[in-house]
């Protein structure tokens, strides 16, 4: 195990640096950032000034080892847009993101699951068939056009709910949130509903494959034996089986949101880190750019690394493939 | 030698004759496949049917601009979807607009296609440190969504076509390497690749004429999903500002300028396109679903 576990996070870390260097490299190879932000009537002296304050006259890998060093000492450059440090910025969008995965995470949970069970337990009825089609709708309609037309029916139509931004912002636990006051609320529900989707969509699938499978299974054909109601079996004894893999991808799939917050971030005009990445690469941000993406990279490869090392931790096999 | 050929095209027009027989068992799936067809035929014959060129700047009058569905314009002619804030013909640019994300979308899912067969197939064959090394890489990558590489490639190289086109191929080729390598892995260990590799045949040989055909029905069903995910994918950058300019026509740079015009009653500016384009992702996706379905060996009869 202990091998294993070195192995794992040794092919993390290499990860990790590669996708560093890629991203650096590659970021690098974009137009001259000097050319975006500076006034084009400033005078040679100002732009060599500007140059010389970013270490954009070193060669390129010296650059990288000292955004490298500067890494190892919690500095990740400095925006050159709103000249504040990088990692501050990112942490000021942060809880904005956070609302929102939060509340997306929660509503496809509480409405996928049991639809999706429901689906499942009653494969051949309508309103199965209905929530299947509605799934597959979730998943191949683009999150963005969604959130256009939740904007249009409930925001500029209905005139409901607020078409974008976050609303008043209250603190709890000394972070601030939208979620601790009404008018944040208003403001964080469309947004969570596009972004919870997709998700739905996938749980609705988890849950009726799993509900499926496990309806066959000798010990709900024993319990429905022995007279139990279904309700019972299915809350009881079904319910905990068909959770763990719900569950893990559930995990993985926070990631991910952070990655799709992007789109639904900017259709809702919603300040958190997805806009950011957006606003940074329309605006030749490079430090932003990079910090960002090196960030969810390396958070990635952490959520795949703990979860390989669960599933190794669970099953043997995977142990013993890892060391032939 | 001949006769031997005749029989082996006669049973591929069999096969093919077979699959349609399957096919058209999902009336939904055989109505898919008509939309597309009749998608393809508008967009790519598009010069011919609509009444405008809607990106010749010289045929546009501001006169025309924010005309509602169903108004005749200075052209003379109806603008059955109304025209947007450049007097363009809402009908015209969705055609045109269609044709980008169908080349952007086969392009890139073609390139993934080949890209990832290459990758796959070098994997399974070659076995060993390589195997491992390739394959680690597309776990990395395909455990990251697709939106995410997309915007670092983009990040990295900016905006147009070509770049969009190469973004999606990073984005995608995993999907396709993972699948081929899964089919040959399992291709490998049979008798007839055991026969092919004890000949002098070159081993790219044995790779594309004897290993490749055996496990091409999966990728089929792949493909499909790619192109659908493809298009959505580049109309989702577009949309962001990261993909196509806003001079390109593709659906996702319509629907971004309609947008702007969200809050107005404008609503055919960015309804329309969306339309049509979640019609063109959805029927793809349901004619993939359907292929799937006819390919999977256990719902042969």
């Amino acid at each position: 195990m202990l091998g294993y576990l070195a192995q794992r996070i040794a092919q993390a870390v290499v990860v990790i640096f590669a996708m560093s260097i890629i991203v650096f490299v590659g970021v690098f190879a974009i137009g001259n950032p000097i050319d975006v932000m500076i006034d084009p009537a400033a005078t040679q002296q100002m732009r060599e000034a500007l140059i010389q304050r970013y270490g954009l006259d070193l060669p390129l890998w010296q650059q990288y080892f000292l955004f490298l060093q500067n890494v190892a000492r919690g500095d990740l450059g400095t925006s050159m847009v709103y000249n504040v440090p990088v990692v501050s910025l990112i942490f000021s969008r942060l809880p904005a993101t956070l609302d929102l995965v939060l509340v997306s995470v929660t509503i496809a949970a509480v409405v996928g699951i049991p639809a999706g069970i429901w689906a499942g337990y009653r494969p051949e009825s309508k309103s199965a068939k209905l929530i299947m089609a509605l799934s597959v709708l979730g998943f191949s309609v683009p999150t963005f056009w969604i959130g256009m037309l939740l904007i249009m029916g409930f925001a500029v139509h209905l005139g409901w709910l607020p078409s974008g931004g976050r609303g008043q912002v209250g603190t709890i636990f000394g972070i601030p949130t939208s979620l601790a006051t009404g008018n944040g609320w208003s403001h964080v529900i469309l947004p969570a509903v596009n972004l919870s989707l997709f998700k739905m969509g996938l749980m609705i699938r988890l849950a009726r494959a799993g509900m499926v499978e496990a309806m066959r299974t000798d010990y709900v054909k024993f319990a429905r034996a022995q007279g139990l109601p279904d309700s019972q079996i299915v809350g009881r004894h079904v319910l905990r089986n068909i959770m763990i893999p719900i569950i893990t991808v559930f995990g993985l799939e926070l990631g991910s949101t952070l990655a799709f917050a992007v789109v639904t971030e900017s259709v809702f005009n919603w300040p958190g880190v997805g806009k950011l990445i957006i606003d940074s690469i329309l605006q030749l941000d490079r430090p932003v750019m990079v910090a960002y993406l090196v960030m969810v990279v390396t958070l990635f490869v952490i959520i795949n690394l703990v979860v390989d090392l669960i599933y190794a931790r669970l099953d043997p096999r995977v142990r013993l493939k890892g060391r032939a | 030698m001949a006769a031997a050929l005749d029989t082996a095209q006669a049973s591929r027009g069999q096969k093919l004759r077979e699959f349609w027989q399957d096919y058209r068992r999902s009336t939904v799936a055989v109505i898919a496949l008509a939309v597309i067809v009749a998608l393809l035929a508008l967009s790519f014959g598009a010069a011919f049917v609509t009444p405008q060129d809607p990106y010749d700047m010289a045929k546009l009058d501001w006169m025309d601009a924010f005309l509602r569905p169903g108004t005749v314009g200075s052209g003379g002619y109806a603008h059955v979807l109304g025209t947007d804030n450049a007097g363009r013909d809402m009908l015209s640019a969705i055609l045109y607009g269609l044709r980008t994300s169908f080349v952007i979308g086969v392009a890139s899912g073609g390139l993934a296609l080949v890209a990832g067969i290459t990758v796959g197939l070098i994997a399974a064959y070659s076995g060993g440190r390589l195997e491992a090394l390739l394959m680690r890489i597309v776990d990395i990558q395909l455990s990251m969504p697709a939106i995410l590489l997309a915007l670092v490639m983009v990040a990295m190289m900016g905006q147009g076509i070509g770049q969009i086109i190469l973004a999606l191929v990073v984005a995608q080729y995993a999907y396709f390497a993972r699948t081929t390598h899964g089919a040959a892995t399992v291709e490998r260990g049979k008798d007839y690749i055991e026969a092919a590799r004890s000949t002098p045949l070159p081993t790219r040989r044995i790779l594309f004429r004897h290993l490749l055909p055996n496990v091409l029905p999966p990728l089929i069903v792949v493909a499909t999903v790619q192109v659908a995910g493809a298009i959505a994918l580049e109309a989702t950058l577009s949309f962001l500002g990261v993909g196509l300019p806003l001079t390109q026509p593709s659906l996702g740079t319509l629907i971004s300028n309609g947008f702007k015009y969200i809050h107005t009653d404008r609503y055919w500016l960015s309804i329309f396109p969306g339309l049509a384009l979640m019609i063109t992702v959805v029927a793809i996706n349901l004619v993939g679903d359907q292929v799937r379905t006819v390919l999977d060996p256990r719902n042969r009869r």
